[in-house]
């Protein structure tokens, strides 16, 4: 030993020198840690194992519990690690477990260390290898260690054997191939009746059949006496989760297995154990009336517990059952929905996910009026919690359960004033998707946008934004079913508008200009009564045009719509508010918005002349201009009135690529050009224009007026559309000032106490929920437009699949013997080596002697062992006992020394094939 | 299976973390930050369940101590329970009433109760005194280790350890600065003697 090291190992900080001085905190958190962690970086490259490893303790100590990155002692914890020392090996060990990852490294240089340990001849040094193992093991070192596991899957120490099953695990994960190596002696070790053992196996096994379940049902038997025979509450837990997967495969398994775990749910007392036998038979069996019907009392029991943990999963098992057995929600259906004003918000969901379960197109109306009101005087976490939930079991399957479209809408109109609301993103989906699909609840649709936009208090609340921008577009698209367009124009340019952001700011306008276009339409084209001379006699030449327009539905339906009158007068007024609301736009720094303030502006421009012009005296040059305006107004109103349908999410894919377009192609280049050009941030308030030179003049002419004009012509506006729509106003106590802080759109209800607001609840869900009443619809359901691929998502590609494959695989390759590696020559002489009982023991005999000469020891005590087992059987049926026989030669031939054994496989296969009849068996019967 | 353990005091401090999947060192913070503030917010009499990123996360408050365990959506919550009691007994028994001190100065001994306990996220030990015998064992292998290999090693250094604990203090047991030469002259011996072996 050198001198420094000696030093270093003298006066180093030991752990709890250091905790201790952490918690002194002398000279701050940080500033401590950052010294502690320059000492160690000393300590740990010290020669002296001691200090090298109490460094690394500490070190382990910051990196767990203060999260400082620790991959630079990797090497280190690995020369910790070849000390002979106990205690330095744990150390290295648990360093090891904490920080090492697939990554790391140095990983290739621990394989001889944890070879080394793993055939140590103490125990705790092969359980800390084993645990490492557990945590780091990749498929190189699954592959490498695979041997020793093997041999330690039956070693002596029970201690060691139990942990090395449970590793099993992690190394067939890694390694799929070692399961020919290991499986058979991981079989073996289910018929141990040391507790201990048997609990680390099932508990293998439940991992193993959650991802593949079918490839074990041969060991069914197995499972079933550790399931009739077990003390240990742990096992059976393990053993009923394997048999929840095993069941649905098989029926004449869960024929057998149900009786035990009725007996079992009679018996335990324990509520682990319980629960888990509810879950099972929910899950599994739930077509065996009598063990639900058990299990529901179980669950009802839960339901009414004190304990909210039991209250917890007694709902949670209820919305499994839900799936399956309505009735039993509906039996309960007081307690879920007392449930939904319990104080804890998890047990709140999950009796909100059962009343959802609930819902049917029969009651959905009921029940979402009381969700909603429910809502109102919820947390608005809850509340969203609600809503969200309304909103996606409604929209269902293309709004599988609506019948009535116009209810619907409305409630989401209703929804959307809810003052906690945050789904507008959700709500504004389906007000566009229900107005694309369903074309009769289109009026309504229109009425319900009306009153939200006309609202202007509904414009403070960003949440709401969202909704506002769908129910513009609806304004919009679907004007002709409004009873009074001019309404929404007024809704569309109302002052407050400018509260919106840019991009729902565009979409105003743009409704605004359909609506306009429609207004005109009417008003001119279609030369409703009141429409000015010059526009009647050009309505003569379009007659036969506008006929034909007749034929397309909507025109038709405007027609009938439209009662309110539009006038001359009125559009000339129309004009002078999209003038008004429209100008200080134009200097908008959201392009979007400007582009189309100036459409809008433009065609205004166009035709003002003729509404000017037919308002007042009549001359023969306006009339040719007034023609040509007539003309404009009938093609701009032929682009909108086209009908917009739902899209495919598959639509893109099909549209073919144009030959010479090369969709890969790299646009790299394009950064490099675009780069120096700066987007203008849309949500600020800038500065400069980044419009071109020659407009410049005239923008900020523009921009002064702006400037000095917003302010007065937005009071001036406000006070107007106050006039208007006093209603929507507060009573304007405070002058005109324009405040921001609009009153929300609805005043949070009285928080009800909640118990009575349950007990509400329960009396007004309580007829609701029952379905009997047969729905007397008052008109039958409207046609919704499906896609021809029922808008699926395409199909997420399975990816997960293709490494369980190779797991599973391989664990069937040795249960059943797999088909696929069967030579299908010798396939065909098959069948009749196996159909007889007498046959097949002569061959196993054959295939065990064989054995015998290749791998001597082992297999004359797995022999014995065989036969014992099948003095067990002989009671059996014949026919299980074949099976069991078969498997049994199955696993013993195709799992032996890895490196011999495959060869041998191949050899054998021909003999150890069962027909192909036979791969599900018999079990149990 | 159980994919993490967690031990977090009431003011968000982490005691303990135990990881059987792979979580990166990033991941890990972010877990821990997002649960403890799932958890610590969540008053008493609530049930002890919580649901987090499509797992379950299993939680019980022993004193000021939150005990928790991630596990997947189809496990047992009853039994996951029962295993926190569990390793809660089995610490109690290992440190006698064990409080949150006593796993703030051995944060390594809980883990390796913990070790036994539980592997490859699956319970291992159910009974209390076996894993009591076998951490004693473990221990007890520790220290025979330690003494037989630097006994003399160990001594030498623990009289100059505290002889220059003693120097630096400024009060010897010898009482008077006289004679703080020579237990400056000890030192010196001392780190010879080491040298020798």
């Amino acid at each position: 030993m050198s001198g420094p090291s000696l030093m270093d190992s003298l006066f180093q900080r030991t752990l709890e020198d250091l905790i201790k001085g952490l918690r002194q905190q002398l000279i701050g958190e940080q500033a401590f840690i950052s010294k502690a962690l320059e000492e160690i970086r000393k300590e740990i490259k010290s020669t002296d194992l001691s200090t090298k490893s109490t460094a690394l303790l500490k070190l382990c100590y910051l990196s767990n519990l203060h999260f400082h990155d620790m991959s630079f002692a990797a090497f280190h914890a690995l020369e910790v690690l070849s000390s002979p020392r106990f205690s330095h090996k744990k150390i290295a060990y648990h360093a090891i477990s904490l920080s090492f990852h697939d990554s790391t490294p140095v990983l290739l240089l621990i394989t001889n260390h944890l070879r080394k340990d793993l055939t140590s001849t103490n125990e705790f040094e092969v359980s800390l290898s084993l645990q490492c193992l557990s945590r780091i093991a990749n498929v190189d070192l699954a592959r490498d260690l695979t041997p020793e596991v093997f041999t330690l899957l039956s070693s002596n120490k029970l201690y060691v054997r139990k942990r090395a099953v449970a590793v099993v695990l992690r190394v067939f994960e890694k390694y799929p191939d070692s399961v020919r190596v290991c499986f058979k002696r991981l079989v073996e070790n289910l018929e141990n009746y040391d507790p201990q053992i048997l609990s680390a196996v099932v508990g293998v096994f439940s991992e193993l059949a959650c991802k593949d379940p079918r490839s074990y049902l041969p060991l069914a038997p197995e499972f079933y006496k550790i399931l009739v025979d077990s003390k240990s509450n742990w096992i059976s837990i393990k053993v009923l989760k394997i048999f929840a997967k095993l069941a649905p495969l098989e029926p004449r398994l869960a024929n057998r297995v149900v009786e035990p775990i009725c007996d079992l749910m009679r018996k335990t007392g324990a509520k682990s154990l319980l629960f888990e036998c509810v879950r099972t038979v929910v899950t599994s069996f739930s077509e065996y009336e009598s063990a639900v019907r058990l299990a529901v009392e179980k669950i009802r029991e839960f339901l009414v517990d004190e304990d909210p943990n039991l209250k917890y999963l007694g709902l949670h098992a209820l919305s499994i059952v839900a799936s399956k057995h309505l009735w039993v929600v509906s039996e309960n259906k007081e307690v879920v929905i007392k449930s939904l004003s319990d104080p804890d918000p998890n047990i709140k969901i999950e009796s909100l996910r059962l009343v959802m379960a609930m819902v049917s197109e029969h009651n959905v109306a009921e029940i979402s009026k009381v969700l909603v009101n429910y809502a109102l005087k919820s947390d608005p976490l809850f509340c969203n919690e609600i809503l969200g939930s309304i909103l996606s079991t409604c929209s269902r399957n293309v709004y599988e359960i609506i019948v009535d479209f116009d209810w619907y809408v409305s409630l989401l109109g209703e929804m959307s004033r809810i003052p906690h609301c945050q789904m507008g993103e959700e709500i504004e989906n389906q007000f566009i998707d229900i107005g694309l699909r369903v074309k009769d609840v289109r009026p309504e649709l229109v009425r319900v946008a009306r009153d939200l936009l006309i609202d202007p208090a509904l414009l403070g609340n960003s949440f709401l934004h969202r909704v506002l921008s769908a129910a513009a577009w609806v304004s919009g698209e679907y004007v002709e079913f409004s009873r009074n367009p001019l309404e929404f124009m007024e809704a569309l340019l109302q002052p407050r508008t400018s509260l919106l952001p840019p991009s729902i700011m565009a979409i105003y306008i743009q409704s605004a200009f359909k609506v306009l276009v429609f207004c005109l339409h009417t008003c001119f084209v279609r030369g409703g009564s009141t429409a000015g001379v010059s526009a009647s006699a050009s309505y003569e030449s379009f007659d036969d045009l506008s006929v034909e327009n007749g034929a397309d539905s909507t025109v038709a339906h405007g027609q009938t719509c439209t009662s309110a009158p539009i006038t001359n007068e009125s559009i000339v007024n129309l004009l002078k508010l999209v003038e008004l609301a429209l100008s200080p736009l134009l200097g908008s720094h959201d392009v979007e918005v400007q582009e189309r303030a100036r459409n809008l502006l433009g065609f205004v421009d166009l035709i003002k002349l003729e509404a000017l012009n037919s308002s007042g005296q009549e001359e023969n040059d306006s009339e040719r201009k007034g023609v040509e305006a007539t003309k404009i107004i009938r093609l701009v109103h032929d682009a909108f009135s086209k009908e917009l349908g739902p899209v495919s999410l598959t639509a893109q894919g099909k549209v073919p690529v144009p030959d010479g377009l090369t969709l890969n192609e790299n646009l790299g280049d394009l950064e490099t050009i675009c780069g120096d050009i700066e987007l203008p941030s849309s949500n600020t308030f800038s500065f400069g224009y980044p419009s071109e030179e020659k407009d410049v003049s005239s923008f900020s002419n523009l921009q002064i007026k702006e400037d000095s004009g917003q302010s007065n012509e937005s009071t001036s506006l406000l006070a107007e559309h106050r006039k208007r729509h006093g209603l929507y106003y507060l009573p304007s106590g405070k002058s005109e000032v324009i405040s921001n802080d609009y009153p929300p759109a609805n005043d949070p209800a009285l928080q009800g106490d909640n118990n009575d607001n349950a007990s509400d609840l329960v009396k007004l869900t309580a007829e609701s929920l029952v379905p009997k009443r047969k729905p007397n619809h008052s008109k039958p359901r409207p046609v919704v437009v499906k896609l021809d691929e029922v808008d699926e998502k395409p199909v997420a590609v399975k990816q997960l699949e293709s490494r369980d494959d190779s797991l599973s695989g391989a664990v069937r390759d040795i249960l059943f013997g797999s088909e696929d590696i069967l030579p299908t020559s010798s396939r065909s002489n098959l069948p009749n080596s196996n159909r007889k009982g007498k046959k097949k023991q002569h061959m196993i005999t054959q295939v065990e002697s064989k054995e015998n000469v290749v791998d001597d020891g082992n297999s004359s005590s797995r022999r014995r062992k065989d036969h014992s087992h099948g003095k067990e059987r002989r009671h059996r049926k014949k026919n299980a006992e074949e099976r069991n026989e078969t498997d049994r030669k199955e696993k013993e031939s195709s799992s032996n020394h890895p490196r011999r054994h495959k060869s041998r496989q191949r050899a054998e296969e021909p003999l150890k094939v069962p027909p192909q009849t036979s791969v599900i068996p018999d079990f149990l019967l | 299976m159980i994919h993490f353990v967690l031990l977090i005091s009431r003011q968000g401090k982490v005691r303990l973390t135990k990881w059987y999947s792979a979580y990166s060192q990033k991941e890990r913070t972010k877990v821990i930050r997002e649960l403890s503030g799932l958890i610590l917010t969540r008053g008493p009499k609530l049930c002890n369940f919580v649901e987090w990123r499509g797992l379950r996360v299993v939680y019980k408050r022993y004193a000021s101590l939150y005990f928790c365990m991630c596990i997947d959506e189809d496990d047992n919550e009853l039994e996951i329970l029962e295993i926190i009691h569990h390793y809660v007994e089995v610490l109690d028994r290992y440190f006698g009433s064990v409080c949150e001190l006593d796993l703030i100065y051995n944060f390594h001994k809980a883990y390796f109760i913990l070790d036994e306990l539980l592997i490859a996220g699956e319970l291992q030990e159910p009974s209390k005194r076996t894993v009591a015998r076998l951490v004693a064992a473990q221990d007890s292998l520790v220290e025979t280790a330690k003494e037989q290999t630097s006994s003399i090693t160990n001594i030498i250094a623990q009289a100059a350890n505290f002889t220059i604990k003693m120097l630096h203090k400024g009060y010897g047991p010898w009482g008077s600065n006289a004679l703080h030469l020579e237990s400056l002259l000890l030192v010196d011996v001392c780190t010879r003697l080491v040298d020798q072996h």
